[in-house]
């Protein structure tokens, strides 16, 4: 143990500047596609699918923001002392539909950072709330992502 | 207002057979440029996996249709959550499914078991719902 410093964690509570995005039936729309829906409301940009936010608020960058492997830097998260990242979860507290035409604003927090001890050494585990809002602030999802780096 | 489900009850399985052009539409309406999803040369040679990596939210992604198409318009879903726990790959046919696990007649509230599991039968994104279908007279 002990591969957190202070310095580390003093990353926890870290936010990032609030995002706002406008629904669109043709994004709702590719999102259904992609995944293979079946309902018609889906399909047609009617209403967003169950995991429509999560490609909503996925990070646009520009292509010199991207690491060599594609994978765009995530400015919210400090420098890790184990880059390897496993296994992903997400959390999803539903408030609200996602309608075309919405205006949403996400804020991302770093929550939490701690460390176990797995079977082949150390973990390092992360957590980042979501919250997704209209713009007078009521809630429509609220998403915390756990990753796990060894 | 149908029957309310008991525990037990099992979710209609959705099999998932993902291609190349399924997993780039996925990506590209994320603007994912992970190239373990569409590189192939970089996803094998470099990053030593055995083929294209399946993206792991859309895994999540079907077991939240699985209960929502199951719930249908009986009910709301409250809470999804999901763990990527193994990888898939292009090829792979992938199953979707679940189980209910506790009813409270008094809310209409149920919690649901998910999964997706491969063909050879490992589950390598389970998953957990909350769900509140509408009573009768509510």
């Amino acid at each position: 143990m002990g591969l957190l410093t202070p310095e580390l964690l003093a990353n926890i509570g870290k936010a990032a500047a609030p995002r706002t995005e406008v629904v669109t039936r043709r994004d709702i729309r590719k999102y259904a596609i992609a995944t293979n829906q079946r309902q018609r409301k889906y399909l047609d940009g009617d209403e967003a699918p169950p995991l429509y936010h999560v490609a909503l608020f996925w990070d646009v960058v520009e292509l010199n923001e991207l690491n060599p492997d594609g994978v765009s830097i995530d400015k919210l998260l400090p420098k890790f002392p184990l880059e390897r990242a496993m296994a992903g979860g997400l959390n999803i507290s539903y408030h609200s539909k996602i309608r075309p035409g919405d205006v949403l604003v996400g804020h991302r927090t770093l929550t939490d950072i701690y460390e176990k001890e797995g079977r082949s050494g150390p973990l390092i585990f992360y957590e980042v709330v979501l919250k997704v809002q209209r713009e007078d602030g009521s809630p429509v999802i609220t998403e915390k992502t756990t990753r796990l780096l060894r | 207002m149908t029957a309310l489900p008991k525990p037990g009850d099992s979710l209609p399985e959705r099999t998932h057979k993902p291609d190349n052009v399924q997993l780039f539409f996925y990506n590209a309406a994320l603007w994912n440029a992970h190239r373990i999803h569409f590189d192939l040369p970089y996803a094998t040679d470099v990053e030593g996996y055995p083929g294209l990596v399946i993206a792991g939210p859309l895994m999540g992604d079907w077991l939240g249709q699985c209960v929502d198409d199951w719930l249908g318009e009986n009910g709301v879903l409250l809470n999804l959550e999901y763990s990527n726990r193994g990888a898939a790959y292009i090829g792979e046919t992938l199953t979707a499914g679940g189980e209910v696990k506790t009813l409270d007649a008094a809310t209409g509230e149920a919690t649901l078991d998910l999964f997706i599991r491969n063909a050879a039968g490992a589950v390598i994104t389970p998953g957990k719902a909350l769900v509140r279908f509408a009573l009768a007279g509510a």
